[in-house]
């Protein structure tokens, strides 16, 4: 069908995007892995040799990079568990017959939309203040003692605007989901009087599925990489510092080229790790 | 879809709905309020929800001491800019993978893709090291190459499924008519694309907008877009609520607006074409 006129010209439609694509993968990635290696502190000397492993394994040995992962872990695993469970159940909501239903799925979108940098320090300091904050005002009302969210949950308050900037992003996928669901098959499990909650467990989740695989990974990948969220409030201090925040501050704050690059390499093969379970979903979906 | 259901019903339905909708917008609303109250009123106690003297001094005090209209100028050129030249870029390689496939097709999709994978942090100093070099930091055109990269996947992948759904057959009867290569892009592809490009438009103008880690770590004064101006209130000086707010609805307004239009291409964008 196609000519090999058509051949050539559809290699060369192509080749620009491929091409920077290749070096913007290539090029940094050879550097990074160059720096890996070295001893490299562009303030104090410069480039100061080969020095082998050596930055991998302080990298790993410090004392900042366990509990790093162990805050990478809880913020991730966190705002999973709280969007994909809040994300099913208002997909549910929203999938019901219900009045100004473009309204409400409009409100419960527009989350998606706030710049990172704008929800984070609304959050901060409107409602998170223990002195000016709602959340401060509304523990007075209620004649409790206004909780300094950030030093003393730092954790729970990062997962809490982490997870309302990504539930809009989950609810929406799993909305999408629910509504190519065949409502013939619900309608007869309703008339054999299956339960709410069968129904629920028998067709509805496993419907959901392939949609909650691909939101976990998608997401996986986008929160290993917060960063505008833990920059503008807590500057990774109060144990909020993230693999990501590690890394950052190895490479830019304490110019320590070698140690950071090196701990970038382990971050690159983390994402990769997640990576391939999204990409052999999403190219399953290209055979079909 | 249209399940029978008592009116009763779906006024419950009704209730929660909105009740947990305006709960996930209240942040939203409640800055946009706050923007329209003097400093003093933004922290009254208790809080203060309609009843207040409304006033636009935040808007003008924003500008005025900020010079605003810099950073949104920025964010616009940042954001547009890699979004159009990412399409003029993935447009035909998009058309020519969508109509001659080839054995590779796939792998080069999915191989984009991956590059869409690797975690900024990890190329953080390449980049910082690589701007330096070519003068390029704090200034528009890096950080709109370096948008335009990290997007073009999406782009590629948001276009291709779109012109997969243009129908081959209609090309294959323009090829049997004898049209050329070029009067099948201009006068068949253009019009049955332009809405996919469109919706691809729009969403990555979204994500440009909104980017939030080169942005910060690539600019300084000069090129520094909305993202990088909003956070420097994170260290501020006296009262800013109320500046803080109407700095915040004035960049986020914009997007929200043509984010309601593109709700749908959201996820196909964001889940390359694995839902729909």
């Amino acid at each position: 069908m196609a000519t090999q006129h058509s051949r050539s010209a559809a290699r060369i439609m192509m080749a620009p995007a491929v091409v920077l694509l290749l070096g913007w993968m290539l090029i940094p990635l050879t550097m990074t892995l160059y720096f890996s290696f070295k001893k490299f502190l562009p303030l104090r000397g410069g480039d100061l040799g080969w020095v082998g492993f050596d930055n991998y394994v302080r990298f790993v040995s410090s004392s900042a990079f366990w509990p790093s992962v162990q805050t990478t872990l809880i913020i991730v695993g966190g705002v999973l568990l709280i969007t994909v469970m809040l994300g099913v159940l208002l997909a549910i909501l929203l999938d019901q017959p219900l009045w100004g239903q473009g309204i409400v799925r409009i409100l419960v979108i527009a989350p998606f939309f706030v710049m990172p940098t704008v929800s984070a320090l609304v959050w901060k300091n409107m409602f998170m203040d223990p002195v000016n904050g709602l959340f401060a005002h509304l523990w007075k009302f209620f004649g409790a003692q206004p909780v300094e969210w950030l030093s003393d949950a730092p954790l729970f308050s990062i997962i809490l605007i982490v997870s309302w900037q990504w539930l809009p992003f989950a609810t929406l996928i799993l909305l999408t989901a629910i509504q190519s669901l065949d409502s013939e098959q619900l309608e007869a499990s309703e008339m054999d009087g299956a339960p709410p909650l069968a129904r629920f467990g028998f067709i509805i989740l496993p419907h959901l599925s392939r949609a909650i695989t691909i939101v976990v990974l998608i997401q996986t990948i986008f929160l290993l990489a917060v960063f505008a969220e833990i920059f503008v409030t807590t500057q990774g201090s109060f144990g909020t510092r993230t693999l990501t925040y590690l890394i950052f501050q190895r490479v830019l704050e304490s110019q320590n080229v070698g140690l950071g690059s090196a701990g970038g390499v382990y971050a690159i093969i983390l994402a990769n790790i997640v990576a391939i379970f999204l990409m052999r979903i999403v190219g399953k979906n290209l055979d079909s | 879809m249209a399940r029978a259901v008592t009116n009763r019903r779906k006024a419950l339905n009704t209730l929660v709905a909105w009740s947990v909708g305006l709960l996930i917008f209240f942040p939203i609303l409640w800055t946009i309020l706050t923007s329209f109250k003097t400093e003093a009123q933004a922290i009254n106690d208790p809080p203060l929800f309609l009843f207040f003297d409304w006033t636009l001094e935040n808007y003008a005090v924003v500008q005025e001491r900020s010079d605003y209209m810099r950073f949104l100028w920025n964010s616009v050129i940042i954001a547009g800019g890699s979004t159009v030249i990412g399409i003029i870029i993935a447009v035909p390689a998009a058309w020519s993978m969508a109509f001659v496939p080839s054995k590779r097709t796939k792998d080069i999709l999915l191989w984009m893709l991956s590059t869409k994978m690797l975690p900024a942090v990890g190329v953080l100093y390449p980049i910082y090291l690589l701007f330096i070099e070519l003068g390029l930091l704090d200034t528009r055109i890096g950080l709109t190459i370096v948008l335009m990269l990290i997007n073009l996947p999406i782009i590629v992948w948001m276009l291709y499924t779109y012109f997969k759904e243009i129908p081959g057959e209609i090309l294959e009867a323009a090829r049997m008519d004898g049209a050329a290569l070029k009067e099948e892009i201009l006068y068949i592809l253009t019009p049955m694309a332009v809405p996919g490009i469109a919706s691809t438009l729009l969403l990555n103008i979204i994500l440009a907008w909104n980017e939030a880690f080169w942005t910060l770590n690539l600019t300084a004064a000069k090129a520094a877009p909305l993202t990088a101006f909003i956070a420097s209130y994170s260290s501020p000086e006296g009262l800013f609520y109320a500046k803080l707010s109407a700095a915040s609805t004035m960049a986020i307004a914009p997007i929200l607006i043509l984010g309601w239009f593109s709700q749908k291409q959201l996820v196909r964008g964001l889940t390359f074409g694995a839902v729909k």
